[in-house]
């Protein structure tokens, strides 16, 4: 997926001169074609995220539209308040670009769990957060926000395979159905997305007729779908690759809660500071009941007293 | 502007600073005062008409922005009577700069965040073959935060030579002398040792900061490193460490009213 949102953002690029992308000294083998084709509106900060963060507002007030990449965790914690003071408090378009939400880099440890990018982005009210599913969302995001004028946080996974159903669709502040079901709801956002309609075919086995809705993004957050979805289906399920307060599953129960929709929610996502165990995506998404088989198993469970 | 005239808008911002927290009864005044001088050469000699190719102030120590209102309302840049709103309720003029007003550019107010906008500003008129220059007013204990020195070698790195930085060394802090919380020891050497052309000047005194801001080393940022002291202008203000918060009450307001208007004199 970052290659191919770097690739939309070089052919952007070409006819938006107010594009600049800023990199907190990562981006080996992904940034180069950028910075081969635009030196001048290419700058490596060095290791100093605050800093970029507020050249990029300093940039943005100019007009540009300045991009600053960095590994999703230290793209939004360590310039946090410099994001809020700068472009959220003075509306300006700035885009941050968090590479590797969740454990995608998964072998790096805790320090690199991007666990609550969602929670403390979609708190900004101004910030437009947005986690695409695959590589081809990722462009059509970039491509549909190019003239937002205030900021917009993007998250950008490693997985870039086609989700099933979703043919390359983003629309902002929308819930995209990308499988119709009618016994149970399975809410997602970003590539995790896979393994919520992977959970979908394993409960179609089990004679459950599950719906797949991806929510592209926060800030607007798709609130009329999601109470249309869930006011004809009684139990839902959230997935995010993210800590299970704060995000996703967060918005689904403030929205059943301010509708008043007889919905049962069941939140999957990370519980707790994972500890010291590292490993691949794949090893800690399973570790942390994230795998389709374990989000089938949840469902089931939680229907069977229903039944 | 010519000597006189500077003073005489130094004056008119002291005075407007000390008028109008005892108003607002409202505490600052001390880092205000420090920082007229200031203010007053910036504001005089800055460009601020023009959209795109205006120059760029950003206050960095948001907390003085009472002395940047004042100069802006004293050269019309405010709307008229808006300066008697500071600190009322519903008003813009707040105690740290707001980005809707004519004539200021950044929100501050969360300390070691102004130069890295500065420093953005300054790339941006570079990159668009601007001849804008941007103005930082930064405090001593700012240089306390770790994002101050990331900024400080971005701009040398990228040859900022259009980045003027102001210090107001006035050598203390909320709660205490800077030499007893962080010692900064010499501010302009440790410029000088990241790239920067750094050089000390008297902070109250216009004509040798005027110079300062002319004297422009090409590649190079820009730091002038105004000595000046805390509360200037009002006696029992200068150098105390309770003035960064304390309101005036009627009795020190009229000394100090009283005390500005014989030193104008002078």
């Amino acid at each position: 997926m970052r290659n191919a949102f770097l690739d939309e953002l070089v052919t952007l690029a070409e006819t938006d001169e107010r594009i600049m992308l800023l990199t907190g000294d990562l981006g080996f083998m992904v940034l180069e074609e950028f910075q081969q084709r635009f030196p001048d509106r290419f700058v490596n900060c060095g290791v100093g995220e605050q800093n970029m963060v507020g050249v990029a507002t300093g940039l943005a007030e100019a007009g540009f539209v300045p991009f600053v990449y960095s590994i999703a965790t230290f793209a939004t914690l360590r310039p946090y308040e410099f994001i809020r003071n700068g472009p959220a408090l003075h509306d300006l378009p700035v885009r941050v670009v968090g590479v590797g939400g969740g454990f995608d880099y998964g072998h790096n440890g805790v320090t690199h769990f991007a666990l609550e990018d969602y929670a403390v982005m979609r708190t900004q009210p101004s910030i437009a957060t947005i986690a695409p599913a695959d590589a081809a969302q990722a462009r059509a995001a970039l491509r549909a926000t190019t003239d937002l004028p205030g900021p917009v946080y993007f998250r950008i996974s490693k997985r870039g395979d086609e989700l099933p159903g979703l043919d390359g669709r983003f629309e902002l502040g929308r819930l995209d159905v990308v499988r119709e079901g009618q016994d149970v709801a399975i809410l997602a956002i970003g590539s995790i997305a896979h393994e919520a309609v992977a959970a979908a075919d394993l409960l179609a086995e089990r004679g459950i007729d599950a719906a797949v809705g991806l929510v592209p993004s926060f800030n607007p957050s798709p609130i009329e779908d999601i109470a249309a979805l869930l006011s004809r289906i009684p139990a839902a399920l959230t997935v995010e690759s993210h800590y299970r307060d704060g995000g996703l599953g967060s918005l689904v129960a403030e929205t059943i809660a301010e509708r008043g929709l007889d919905c049962r929610l069941l939140r999957a996502g990370v519980p707790h500071m994972p500890g010291g165990e590292s490993g691949s995506q794949q090893f800690l998404e399973h570790r942390h009941g994230l795998s389709a088989r374990h989000l089938a198993h949840q469902l089931e469970q939680a229907l069977s007293p229903i039944a | 502007m010519d000597a006189g005239e500077r003073a005489r808008f130094a004056h008119a911002i002291r005075r407007t600073i000390v008028e109008q927290s005892y108003r607002a009864n409202v505490g600052h005044i001390g880092s205000a005062l420090s920082i007229a001088d200031l203010v007053a050469v910036v504001v005089g000699k800055a460009r601020l008409d023009g959209e795109a190719d205006r120059d760029r102030i950003v206050l960095s120590k948001g907390h003085a922005a009472l002395a940047l209102y004042a100069a802006l309302h004293l050269r019309g840049r405010l709307d008229s009577g808006m300066i008697d709103t500071y600190c009322n309720d519903g008003s813009l003029l707040g105690v740290h700069p707001e980005h809707d007003l004519d004539g200021i550019d950044f929100c501050t107010g969360s300390l070691g965040q102004g130069l890295s906008l500065g420093t953005g500003a300054a790339l941006a008129a570079k990159r668009q073959g601007s001849a804008r220059r941007v103005y930082v007013i930064m405090s001593d204990a700012e240089l306390n935060e770790g994002s101050t020195w990331e900024a400080v070698m971005f701009a040398a790195q990228h040859r900022l030579d259009n980045l003027i930085l102001l210090i107001d060394l006035n050598g203390q802090q909320a709660l205490g002398y800077t030499h007893e919380v962080i010692d900064l020891g010499s501010v302009e050497d440790k410029l000088s040792s990241f790239g920067w052309s750094a050089r000390a000047v008297p902070g109250h005194d216009q004509e040798a900061l005027g110079d300062a801001l002319e004297r422009r080393v090409d590649e190079q940022p820009q730091a002038i490193v105004a000595q000046t002291t805390f509360g200037h202008g009002v006696s029992f203000m200068e150098s105390e460490i309770k003035w960064h918060y304390l309101p005036l009450d009627e009795e020190t307001y009229s000394t100090a009213l009283a005390e500005l208007d014989k030193r104008a004199a002078a």
